[in-house]
């Protein structure tokens, strides 16, 4: 018998093939009671409040990284974009586009690690789809995750940030850049060793235990592609208040900021996988923060800026030697400089 | 972090801010013509910093903004060939040409691949020999070395499939330039990596003849507020000369041995820039005895003649007379994401500098 190690068309045909890798990688680590049915459709109970829906692709470039792989992400992204808005994360339901010749090995390490990622962040995979093209038709393996999860009618607010206000402050519970960096120094093309680790992590957690301190949480965002700045910047536009950002206070790696500085990138702009930016009423700034500081997550995290009725609409930065400027949405990919 | 955390103290920043504001009474304008200044100054928001009386214009420092839109229209021309693979640093790949530009192109199915370094590109013909690869030279005499360096690499590998496109450009006929055409600066701030090549000896006409001083500057704020400050102190004591702010990196005499790379592998030639024309050799064309790497030679095409658009005011704004401001097209029709002339394209231009940092 020939040794499958490597995935084929078969395994997306529906077929024997296809029932053999449910059954060997996807129940196997995903397992609970709404998979073991193999139905069509998963029924689910979600009782109290409103639904919150929500669907993420993840196509990153490569697959495995130093600090976690495409699996990481795929479950945190979906249940970051959850908890943000104010939500308890419940079920997801995970896609698999997959290129011929992927390895098993390969499959089975992100199933792997999706599953130990749900079970950390209490969600339940419920239901899933699996394809396989042809080799070049796409990159290794994408994967798409929707999610939903119950919202109280008390943090319907948080997802627009229509309470903030003058004088709030702006907290991140962690270091910026780390997953965008340590993604480009994986790329073999870049040639760069930089002990850089991705912070993908699922921050629901984190996200209730600050909304179990504090009820006056305006807004929160999780700050991936874009960073930072594209999260404030949008933020600000259109609306009554400005935002000023204190460089100063950014807490970022000196990893992230020698290879930033390499290749002449604003950290403010590079992808994170387990940031949220926090917009919190002034009086509970500091018993958030703790709160944060307690958890894994949020170990690092700071104030780093306040809501002013200064320049409404515009977010600004203090630099770091007492200058001003604007922060403005990325537009394109952040291209390195030439010289 | 080392050798950046010390150029980047506030106190330090703000006593120098101090001093200029103490010893400037003229009202004057300071250019820079390196586009990795545009962006510090505008990164850090250092205008703020200043006095009234001392005004910041940006020069023609960013390569990908001097280059002709004929050479990204020939580059486009190359990337449409079957059995080429373009190789390029990533600030060209935006640059809209008279049709189209290489990202475009990269998106019809064209094989064109950012590479950080000529190196790269070498490997990339060296995996590819079936392939023509053809490297896109562009910057000063920071990256001119590097171009120098890789075509030297390629004809002792014997690379026959490696291809330089050269657009590459030295400074010192732009500067002067500037001045012939009666753009009204008092001094320059010199730039810094490309000094660290040359060295100084190439603005020392500067202060004969034009009578503007040049202070060669590093990237960071001390360095660039340092800068001013000497410039300031010249101007006010009507004393124009050369001068090294960025001693921990620029020698008096440059690099020599990459500066013999340079004279190895280029000559000097006419060569045209956005904004200013042609210049008198001001460009570096690859000599005869490399010019079996030499795309211009080994891959003729014919392109039509560029199509400028309507409206960019680009070559004013490069030639220091206008502010990014001052265009119509400036954040309306044009902005990074769909930039219509090159100074918004490249990280460096003035425009994108202006319109990331100061709109």
């Amino acid at each position: 018998m020939i040794k499958k190690d490597r995935i084929l068309l078969g395994h997306g045909s529906g077929g024997k093939l296809s029932h053999d890798l449910i059954d060997s990688i996807f129940v196997k680590y995903f397992d609970n009671d709404f998979l073991r049915q193999q139905t069509d459709s998963a029924i689910l109970d979600l009782k109290g409040g409103k639904i919150a829906f929500t669907t993420d692709s993840f196509v990153v470039d490569p697959v495995f990284f130093p600090g976690g792989n495409i699996g990481n992400i795929a479950i945190a992204g979906t249940v970051n974009d959850l908890a943000v808005s104010g939500a308890k994360p419940k079920y997801l339901s995970c896609g698999f586009i997959i290129e011929e010749g992927f390895p098993l090995v390969d499959l089975e390490t992100i199933v792997k690690t999706m599953a130990e990622e749900a079970k950390e962040a209490g969600i339940i995979i419920v239901t899933g789809d699996t394809k396989v093209v042809d080799r070049g038709k796409c990159d290794k393996i994408f994967i798409n995750t929707s999610g939903v999860g119950v919202i109280e009618e008390t943090n319907m607010e948080i997802g627009s940030g229509s309470k903030i206000e003058a004088g709030d402050k702006i907290i991140i519970n962690g270091s910026i850049g780390d997953h965008g960096m340590a993604v480009m120094a994986a790329r073999n093309e870049l040639n760069i060793s930089a002990n850089i680790k991705s912070d993908c992590a699922c921050l629901n957690t984190l996200i209730k235990e600050s909304m179990d301190t504090s009820a006056h949480i305006k807004f929160m965002r999780d700050a991936t592609r874009g960073g930072i700045g594209t999260v404030l910047s949008e933020l600000a536009k259109d609306r009554k208040f400005g935002i000023h950002l204190q460089e100063d206070k950014l807490p970022i790696n000196d990893g992230v900021r020698g290879m930033c500085e390499l290749l002449g990138f604003d950290p403010l702009y590079v992808a994170n996988e387990g940031k949220v930016v926090m917009i919190v009423g002034k009086d509970d700034a500091d018993k958030v923060l703790k709160t944060l500081k307690n958890n894994k997550f949020g170990r690092n995290a700071a104030i780093i800026g306040e809501v002013l009725e200064k320049h409404p609409g515009t977010a600004w930065l203090e630099t770091i030697i007492g200058g001003k400027r604007i922060i403005d949405m990325l537009s394109g990919q952040q291209l390195p400089r030439i010289c | 972090m080392k050798y950046i955390d010390e150029y980047r103290n506030k106190e330090i920043v703000l006593q120098i801010a101090e001093e200029i504001k103490r010893v400037s009474t003229r009202k004057i304008k300071i250019m820079e013509v390196c586009g990795g200044h545009t962006m510090s100054i505008q990164k850090f928001g250092i205008p703020y910093l200043l006095p009234e009386t001392v005004e910041l214009i940006s020069g023609p420092g960013c390569p990908v903004c001097v280059t002709s839109r004929s050479f990204i229209d020939k580059a486009i021309a190359y990337a449409r060939m079957d059995d080429v693979i373009i190789t390029t640093y990533g600030d060209l790949i935006r640059v809209p040409g008279s049709h189209s530009s290489l990202d475009n192109e990269k998106a019809q199915g064209a094989d064109v691949r950012i590479v950080y370094s000529i190196m790269d590109a070498l490997m990339i013909a060296k995996k590819n020999r079936r392939k023509k690869v053809v490297f896109l030279g562009i910057g000063f005499e920071t990256t001119a070395p590097a171009s120098a360096a890789g075509i030297i690499r390629a004809q002792m590998a014997g690379l026959r499939n490696f291809y330089v496109y050269s657009a590459h450009k030295v400074m010192p006929p732009a500067m002067e330039t500037l001045i012939d055409e009666g753009v009204k600066i008092d001094g320059y701030i010199g730039p810094g990596h490309v000094s660290t090549i040359t060295g100084e000896g190439i603005y020392l006409d500067i202060p004969k003849k034009f009578g503007l001083g040049v202070v060669i500057s590093g990237f960071e704020p001390v360095d660039l507020m340092q800068s001013v400050l000497m410039l300031v102190k010249q101007i006010e004591n009507n004393d124009p000369k050369v001068e090294i702010e960025y001693t921990r990196v620029v020698k008096p005499e440059g690099n020599i041995k990459a500066q013999q790379m340079l004279e190895e592998v280029f000559e000097a030639g006419d060569d045209w820039w956005r904004g200013l024309g042609v210049l008198k050799d001001s460009g570096l064309k690859i000599r005869e005895k490399y010019s079996m790497h030499d795309a211009e030679v080994q891959i003729p095409v014919e392109v039509a003649p560029p199509i400028e658009p309507k409206g960019c005011i680009c070559g004013e704004i490069l030639k220091g007379l206008k502010k990014p401001k001052d265009c119509k097209l400036f954040a309306k029709v044009c902005t990074p994401s769909d930039p219509v002339g090159a100074c918004m394209v490249s990280s460096e231009g003035s425009c994108a500098a202006y319109y990331l940092y100061n709109r």
